[in-house]
């Protein structure tokens, strides 16, 4: 299992990740990523390539997948 | 769980010395443990928990940071907290102990760099006029970094941010501080009050330690309330320092209706509550708790960095709203949206101002529930 980390210093709310992992995450009413289920991005292995892709397209580089 | 008698010995407030000499002849010598990681027995066995307000276990810590070479030792006297006075009291006081508590941490982990950091004052010239006295008593010296006056800047990663000459701002946490600190290095970051406590437990040890306090939270620890400086043994029945609806933990702390509970992590969970770093307080006679939270809330969204996206918009989106409620100006639905917005910040940022923030207003919304409902109808019962 891997979760999402974001870091909420780099985050602009830009928004594309939650276009390219929906099954995660949605925005929140100022646009920043949030958590379909709350708290931590638990990402299953069925969405792990999704969220490797996130973490690259991020133009601000604030997502990181971390091993658990 | 026992708690003890109010009128205890203090430990820390009573080790005041007016210079090294007075501090030599109560204290003798630093009770050197005899090398890297020889005191993390005493200080698990003393059960010394971080006295800054997380309440984190200190041997842990020092466990962590003494397998790193070059590690650092920070000792955090910034106390940024509005209302708290004891890290001052200490430092002026008492700067010696805990300078001795900053050498013996030093000792403990094979740190090679060691700082003190503290907002210009009194407190900071007596721990620049006490470091002129210790030379050749210091095994590393200690450096004195300025602590801006701002609510996060007592953050630990912001304490590193200002000792590196950065602004004074909570960092990204993919590292924890323990493992990658000062400019990536190992780094003990501790209270200075918790120094103190470390010099007192090498020079007295665990079992005199665990005298006060409780079993599972023993020793004393700094309380402020109205300003005055008190040494309590954790435990202590909160009606003995206060009356009252009373707000415990500072402001990212809790509102209890009454202070029925005792001062110590496990008697405040239930209510939602910790004991922080010790500061209390109590909601003035005549006061309206919705009017003085909503003026706390203000504070602390203008306190936040204004780093991360949820806490720059949602603290003064929430502060907007409870100021409303305050004002008997609040839409009908305000409680459930104010349990939105703290939803939406709880968690979601470099630091804990967020979360301590939404604790504070989830805690006024039930303590304050009556008030809440006079509110939003137009009322106020003060």
């Amino acid at each position: 299992m891997t979760t999402l980390h974001i870091d909420w210093t780099a985050c602009h709310g830009r928004g594309l990740c939650a276009e390219l992992l929906p099954e995660l995450l949605a925005t929140d009413p100022w646009g920043y990523p949030i958590a379909r289920t709350g708290g931590d991005v638990d990402v299953p292995a069925e969405l792990h390539a999704d969220a490797v892709t996130a973490t690259k397209f991020c133009p601000r580089l604030a997502l990181r997948l971390r091993a658990r | 769980m026992t708690t003890m008698d109010t009128r205890v010995q203090p430990r820390l407030l009573d080790a005041a010395a007016a210079d090294l000499g007075e501090h030599h002849r109560g204290h003798g010598p630093i009770p050197w443990q005899g090398g890297v990681g020889r005191m993390i027995g005493e200080l698990q066995s003393a059960g010394l928990t971080g006295r800054g307000g997380a309440g984190f276990p200190t041997w842990r810590k020092v466990a962590e940071v003494a397998t790193a070479a070059r590690a650092v030792v920070v000792a955090n006297g910034a106390e940024t907290e509005p209302g708290s006075r004891k890290d001052d009291t200490l430092l002026r006081r008492c700067p010696h102990l805990v300078l001795d508590g900053v050498q013996l941490l030093v000792e403990a982990t094979g740190a090679d760099e060691a700082y003190l950091y503290v907002k210009p004052g009194d407190a900071m010239a007596s721990v620049r006029h006490a470091l002129t006295e210790r030379h050749g008593w210091d095994r590393v010296a200690v450096r004195v970094v300025a602590a801006p006056n701002r609510f996060v800047a007592g953050e630990e990663s912001a304490v590193l941010a200002a000792i590196a000459g950065r602004p004074a701002r909570p960092a990204d946490k993919w590292l924890p501080v323990v493992h990658s600190g000062l400019r990536g290095r190992a780094t003990l970051v501790q209270n200075v009050e918790t120094c103190a406590h470390v010099a007192q437990i090498a020079r007295n040890g665990a079992r005199w330690f665990r005298g006060l306090g409780t079993r599972d939270e023993p020793g004393t620890m700094l309380v402020t309330v109205h300003g005055a400086v008190r040494e309590v043994p954790i435990g202590i029945a909160l009606s003995e320092l206060v009356t009252g609806p009373v707000l415990v933990g500072g402001y990212h702390g809790a509102w209890l209706s009454s202070p029925a509970p005792h001062l110590s992590r496990a008697a405040l969970a239930p209510f939602g509550a910790a004991p922080g770093a010790g500061v209390l307080h109590p909601l003035a006679p005549g006061r309206c708790g919705l009017v003085e939270t909503a003026a706390i809330t203000r504070y602390l969204a203008g306190e936040s960095a204004g780093q991360c996206g949820p806490c720059r918009n949602g603290l003064p989106a929430t502060a907007a709203l409870l100021s409303a409620l305050a004002d008997r100006t609040a839409p009908p639905d305000a409680v459930h949206r104010l349990d939105h917005l703290t939803g939406l910040v709880v968690g979601r940022g470099a630091c804990r101002h967020p979360d301590g923030t939404a604790r504070l207003i989830r805690s006024t919304l039930t303590v304050f529930g009556d008030e809440v409902r006079l509110h939003l109808a137009g009322r106020c019962s003060r």
